[in-house]
C-alpha cells in the first residue's frame, strides 16, 4: 500500500529569513541577477501598494493585490525567455509586468477598458483568467503546439492552491504528462482560496506530490525565497525545453493583503498570523539583507528607485486615463471575425443611440 | 461526383482539409486507431500519423481546453466530442473560454477551432447520447453553430468551419450518418456559414428546420404536396442566422412552422418566432406553430419516437395552419 507519509518531500530553500545561506550557492548568483530580482520585487510591491490606494480612492475598480507573493512571481518569470508563454490568473500582475506587459495595460484592465485584455502584439501573455484553473488547459494546449512545431519556448501557467481542486487542473496535468509537452504548472500556494484554508482544499500533504500521480516531476519550493524560486524555475524550464516533459512547481507563499479589495480577511485569519508572515517571511526583506551584506544596495539607491517607480506609476496612470473611454459600439468588433447581419444591426443601433446622446 | 453517406462526406472534408493545410489536426476520444465510434475519422491516423491525429485521454473539458491552446499557438484543431450529451463537461471551455477569447483579448487572440459532435434521436441510444443542445450554445456569442442535414451540405459546411477564423460547433445528426447517399463532389468546396437552403419551394406554409429534422420535414412536404404547397427551409447554421431567407419566405406564405428536436421552451425555435413577430408580424395570417421535443429530459428509447417531432405531429400542424 502506498502512503503519502512515506514520501520524502523537501522544500527547496536557499536564502533564510536573515539573508543567509550556503556560501557557495549564494555565490553562484551574480550581483546583477540579485539586483534585478530585488528591483523587480520592490517595483512590484510599490505598484501593488499604489493600486490598492488608487482603488480606495475610487480611481480604479476591484483589484486583487499580490503583496507577499513577489518572490514567487518575479523569481519564476525572470527565469524565462521573452518569447515564452504566460497564462496568468488575476493575482499575477507582478509576473505579467516583469514579462513585459505595459503598466498602462494593467491600468486599462483595472479601469475596465476594453484594452485591458489586449496584450501588445509579439508578447505572449494570455488575457487574465477569471475562471479558476481554466487556463491550465490552455497552457497545456499551447505547449503541445510548441512541441508539434518543434519550437523551443515553454508555456507557464500560474494558479493558486484553490485551482488544484478543479477538474481542469487534473485534466491539464494528465494531458501534459501523456503528451510530454513543455509546460510548467506554477502553483502559488498562498494558503487560502479566498477564505478556505489549504487543509480544507486537499488532504495531500503537499500540492507538489500531486505531480507523481500524473507521471510528471513535482517540486516544492519556498515561494518567499526568490533565489530558490529562480533556480528551481530555471531547472524546470530547461527540462521542459529539452523535451523532458512538464513540471509542477508548488511555491509556498502567503498573501499579505485581502483576496480582493472587496474582501475582509479578518473574518477568516488572525492578525497574528498575518503579522508573523510580514515580520519574518517578507520576500523582499531577506534579499535586501543579502544585498546589504554584499554592499551592492543602499538606502539612497532604494529611495531613488522607489521614487522612480512611483513616477512611472503616475505617468502610466495618466497615460491610461488619457486614452479615450471605449464606446459600446467598439465591443461588437470582437465577437466574431465578421459580425453576422443581425449582430451588425445591433451595432448600428448602438451607434445611432450614441449619436443621439452626443446630440449629433 | 461520388455517392456518399453523410459520415463519408464528413470524413472526406477532414481528410481533404488535412491534406491542404498542415495546421489542421484531429483530436478526441477514440478518433485515432479506432477511427471514431462512428468511423468519422477512419484511416486518418494511418494517413497522417500520430503527430496529427490524437487519441486523447477521456476528458471533454481537456479536449476543448487544450484545443484552445493549440489554436492560439498556430493549429486548426478539429476536436470530437463523442456524443453531444457529454458536452456539459466542456461547457466552460466552450461557452466561457473559446467563445470569448477574441472578445476578452480585444482581438489579440483568436481560436479557430471546430468541435464536432453527433447528436439527435431515433437511434435507441443509452441516456444522454441523443440530446439536441444547440440552444445552450446559441446563447454563447462568439461561437458559431452549424447543423448539416445531408451529405453535400456536411462536406461543404465542415470545410468552411475548418477554414473559419472563429470557433465553430459542428453538430452532426447521427441518425442521418448512413440513412441515405447523395451526390457529393470529390473536390473540396465551401458552403458559406449563415446561408440557409431552400429545400423545396412552396406558397402556402413555410417550415423552418435544421439538422436532424430536415429529412422528416422534406418528406412530409412531399407527401402533402397535392393538398398544401409547403416551402421547406434548412437553416444549416443557427449562428450566423440567415434571417433574409426566413423573411422572404414568411412574407410569401404568411404561415410558419418551426421544427426542431430540442425541447420546446427556450429552444432556438422560440428565437425565430420572436424575430418573425418583431419583423414580419403583419405578413402572418396565422399563429406560429412549433413542433419540437417536449419539455422533459430526452426520454428512454421505448418512447422516443413519440417524443420527437414526427410526421403525424407535422401534418396536424400544417392542417391547423391551413384553417386560417
Amino acid at each position: 500500500m502506498i502512503d503519502q507519509n512515506d514520501l520524502r518531500i523537501e522544500m527547496v530553500h536557499l536564502l533564510d529569513e536573515n539573508g543567509n545561506g550556503e556560501e557557495e550557492t549564494l555565490h553562484s548568483f551574480s550581483d546583477d541577477v540579485l539586483i534585478t530580482l530585488y528591483q523587480w520585487m520592490r517595483k512590484a510591491r510599490v505598484i501593488d501598494e499604489r493600486l490598492l490606494k488608487m482603488q480606495r480612492q475610487g480611481r480604479i475598480g476591484t483589484y486583487a493585490p499580490f503583496s507577499g507573493q513577489e518572490a514567487a512571481q518575479i523569481g519564476s518569470v525572470l527565469a524565462l525567455d521573452k518569447d515564452d508563454w504566460l497564462f496568468p490568473s488575476y493575482r499575477e500582475m507582478a509576473a505579467c509586468l516583469a514579462h513585459g506587459m505595459p503598466l498602462t495595460q494593467i491600468f486599462h484592465y483595472v479601469r475596465g477598458h476594453v484594452l485591458g485584455g489586449k496584450t501588445p502584439a509579439g508578447l505572449n501573455i494570455f488575457p487574465i483568467q477569471i475562471i479558476i484553473g481554466a487556463q491550465t488547459l490552455h497552457a497545456t494546449g499551447c505547449a503541445w503546439a510548441t512541441k508539434l512545431k518543434g519550437e523551443r519556448h515553454v508555456s507557464v501557467c500560474y494558479f493558486g492552491d484553490g485551482a488544484t481542486s478543479e477538474g481542469d487542473f487534473h485534466e491539464a496535468l494528465n494531458f501534459a504528462a501523456v503528451y510530454q509537452v513543455p509546460v510548467i504548472f506554477f502553483c502559488q500556494n498562498n494558503h487560502y482560496a479566498i477564505s478556505v484554508p489549504i487543509q480544507k482544499q486537499t488532504a495531500s500533504r503537499t500540492i507538489a506530490q500531486k505531480a507523481l500521480a500524473y507521471g510528471m516531476k513535482g517540486v516544492l519550493v519556498d515561494g518567499n525565497d526568490v533565489l530558490a524560486v529562480y533556480q528551481t524555475m530555471k531547472e524546470a524550464v530547461q527540462m521542459a525545453r529539452e523535451g523532458k516533459g512538464p513540471v509542477l512547481i508548488e511555491a509556498l507563499t502567503y498573501r499579505l493583503g485581502p483576496h480582493t479589495t472587496s474582501d475582509d480577511p479578518t473574518k477568516y485569519r488572525s492578525e497574528e498570523e498575518v503579522e508573523r508572515w510580514k515580520r519574518t517571511k517578507d520576500p523582499l526583506h531577506r534579499l535586501r539583507k543579502l544585498l546589504e551584506k554584499r554592499n551592492i544596495w543602499t538606502d539612497t539607491q532604494e529611495e531613488a528607485f522607489v521614487a522612480q517607480v512611483n513616477d512611472e506609476v503616475t505617468k502610466a496612470y495618466e497615460e491610461a486615463a488619457s486614452v479615450e473611454a471605449p464606446s459600446l459600439a467598439d465591443i461588437f468588433r470582437y465577437v466574431y471575425d465578421e459580425p453576422s447581419p443581425l449582430l451588425y444591426e445591433q451595432q448600428q443601433e448602438v451607434i445611432r443611440r450614441n449619436r443621439v446622446k452626443e446630440g449629433k | 461526383m461520388a455517392e456518399m453517406t453523410m459520415i463519408q462526406a464528413i470524413h472526406d472534408a477532414m481528410r481533404q482539409e488535412m491534406e491542404r493545410d498542415e495546421r489542421v489536426i484531429v483530436l478526441g476520444e477514440d478518433v485515432g486507431k479506432n477511427g471514431g465510434v462512428f468511423r468519422a475519422t477512419d484511416g486518418l491516423f494511418e494517413q497522417f500519423g500520430e503527430a496529427r491525429v490524437f487519441d486523447t485521454p477521456l476528458a471533454e473539458s481537456g479536449i476543448v481546453g487544450t484545443s484552445i491552446g493549440l489554436a492560439v499557438n498556430g493549429f486548426r484543431p478539429v476536436a470530437e466530442i463523442q456524443f453531444l450529451g457529454f458536452v456539459y463537461q466542456a461547457m466552460d471551455q466552450l461557452a466561457a473560454q473559446a467563445a470569448r477569447l477574441r472578445f476578452r483579448s480585444a482581438g489579440r487572440f483568436t481560436c479557430p477551432l471546430v468541435v464536432r459532435s453527433p447528436y439527435g434521436g431515433g437511434v435507441r441510444t443509452p441516456e444522454l447520447h441523443s440530446d439536441a443542445l444547440e440552444g445552450l450554445f446559441a446563447h454563447s456569442l462568439g461561437l458559431k453553430i452549424v447543423m448539416p442535414s445531408n451529405a453535400y451540405d456536411a462536406k461543404g459546411l465542415l470545410i468552411s468551419a475548418i477554414r473559419d477564423e472563429d470557433p465553430v460547433l459542428f453538430l452532426e445528426p447521427m441518425k442521418l450518418y448512413r440513412t441515405f447517399r447523395m451526390e457529393v463532389p470529390e473536390e473540396p468546396y465551401e458552403i458559406p456559414l449563415g446561408k440557409a437552403r431552400i429545400v423545396k419551394e412552396g406558397e402556402d406554409v413555410t417550415v423552418i428546420s435544421w439538422g436532424a429534422s430536415v429529412p422528416l420535414v422534406a418528406k412530409v412536404a412531399e407527401e402533402m404536396k397535392e393538398k398544401v404547397d409547403i416551402e421547406v427551409i434548412d437553416l444549416r447554421s443557427l449562428q450566423p442566422l440567415d434571417w433574409d431567407t426566413i423573411y422572404s419566405s414568411v412574407s410569401k406564405t404568411g404561415r410558419v412552422i418551426i421544427v426542431h428536436e430540442a425541447v420546446k421552451t427556450n429552444g432556438f425555435g422560440a428565437e425565430i418566432a420572436a424575430l418573425i413577430s418583431e419583423r414580419a408580424l403583419f405578413s402572418l395570417s396565422a399563429p406560429i406553430v412549433r413542433i419540437t421535443g417536449y419539455d422533459t429530459p430526452y426520454p428512454v428509447p421505448s418512447v422516443e419516437d413519440d417524443w420527437l417531432p414526427n410526421a403525424a405531429r407535422m401534418i396536424e400542424g400544417v392542417q391547423t395552419l391551413m384553417r386560417y
